[in-house]
């Protein structure tokens, strides 16, 4: 169900303020959403003042600096620092993306950090991901074959059934897609969202898997597939340059395509 | 015990160090998401300019029950109708209608495959609002045209 505003116990109160040191000449605030399950208090957001002379260029950057050096109790999820791992994945000025691959600079007056929206909060910037991992275990990521694989090596595919994937393989499953996508946000219980059917697709498309049917029939459903209203929100905000909007349109497309 | 009406509920629960059950926030989704952004401004439009297209079409019912009724329901509600409110509703009826009908046309590109990449999204998006500000116009000015010879 769609509802618009905030539950009680997670509406967002003013939080401490962390003034730069002095002397520093070029400051810029990052306004970070905070949430201690421990505290027993709504969530807050508190803000650093940081002197940009002394921090790495990215938003990530940032954030280890306020954990190294403010406030070590600052929490949030990071690992590879190169937009590979997909763990910094987060609201920032407004669009989910990777802490890591955002340029400070890029944000105009103060950065605000979020985590992703309309997901339960651990704590800080760490979301609560098992709704959406079971989602994906839902469509069975992984190749099915009825057909034994060649005794002497792997399955072939040709050079145009491999271009098929472009696109598809990329994705690190940051899920700055689903968490952007007004859709999910409302009906996240039953439709699966667009990093997971982007994921879908990239199983339907490969050569190698024989398991399409079963994955379109399990696909066939008004919400799972069809809560897609092509927002576009998943397209704009992948921080990969993906696109599961189009993703989702071929499965739509194979789905006509296959009673006709 | 309730039945759970939305599996993400189960979720929605946590712990504390100690161990206590605690109810976990939900993070912030319209209140700090870019709302504003061409894709999902255009999308939210569509569905509003739908409900309002809806809503002008039973203005437009009301209108011909009139005309079917007899000379003076048809004069009472025409005179609702030119009044300025009714012209000024009628304008943002005639803008409705023509954003509905250009983004719905979008819609079936991209149900038929076409013109999923954000660079087209976003110029067809524009070509969406530019066309209803100019079949709005061109409406009203051929319907004034009419009117007045």
């Amino acid at each position: 169900m769609a509802t618009f505003t905030l539950p009680k116990n997670s509406t967002i109160q003013q939080g401490k303020t962390h003034r730069a040191e002095s002397g520093a000449k070029n400051v810029k605030s990052f306004k970070i959403y905070r949430y201690d399950p421990d505290s027993g208090e709504n969530p807050r957001t508190d803000t650093f003042e940081i002197d940009l002379d002394k921090c790495g260029p990215m938003v990530l950057d940032a954030l280890i600096k306020i954990k190294n050096e403010v406030d070590s109790t600052l929490t949030f999820r990071r690992s590879c620092r190169e937009g590979i791992c997909g763990s910094c994945s987060m609201n920032i000025d407004g669009l989910n993306t990777l802490a890591c691959l955002k340029p400070i600079e890029d944000v105009t007056g103060d950065v605000k950090i979020s985590p992703l929206p309309h997901m339960p909060v651990v704590k800080d910037l760490v979301p609560d991901l098992s709704q959406i991992y079971a989602q994906l275990r839902s469509i069975e990521p992984w190749l099915k074959s009825d057909t034994p694989p060649p005794p002497d090596g792997e399955r072939r595919q040709s050079k145009e059934e491999r271009a098929k994937l472009d696109g598809l393989w990329e994705c690190i499953l940051c899920f700055c897609c689903s968490t952007a996508c007004p859709s999910y946000w409302w009906n996240g219980d039953r439709y699966l969202g667009p990093a997971v059917l982007i994921q879908a697709y990239r199983w339907i498309a490969d050569s190698r898997d024989e398991a399409t049917g079963e994955r379109l029939d399990f696909l066939q459903d008004p919400f799972r597939l069809y809560r897609c209203h092509t927002i576009m929100n998943c397209a704009r905000t992948c921080p990969k340059g993906l696109n599961p909007a189009a993703a989702i349109g071929k499965i739509k497309q194979m789905l006509v395509e296959r009673e006709s | 015990m309730s039945i759970m009406q939305d599996s993400r509920e189960a979720t929605m629960i946590g712990r504390k160090s100690d161990g206590t059950p605690i109810r976990r926030p939900l993070s912030p989704h319209l209140q700090v998401y870019d709302m504003m952004q061409l894709t999902s401004a255009l999308s939210i439009s569509g569905r509003i300019t739908g409900v309002i297209w809806s809503l002008g079409l039973l203005m437009l019912v009301w209108w011909l029950v009139a005309t079917a009724t007899g000379p003076s329901a048809y004069a009472s509600v025409s005179w609702f109708m030119t009044s300025f409110l009714g012209l000024l509703g009628l304008f943002g009826l005639t803008a409705a209608a023509w954003f509905h009908t250009l983004n719905g046309i979008r819609h079936l590109a991209w149900d038929a495959g076409y013109g999923y990449d954000i660079p087209t999204t976003y110029k067809s998006g524009r070509w969406v609002l530019i066309g209803t500000a100019v079949a709005t116009v061109l409406t009203w000015l051929i319907a004034i045209i009419a009117w007045a010879s």
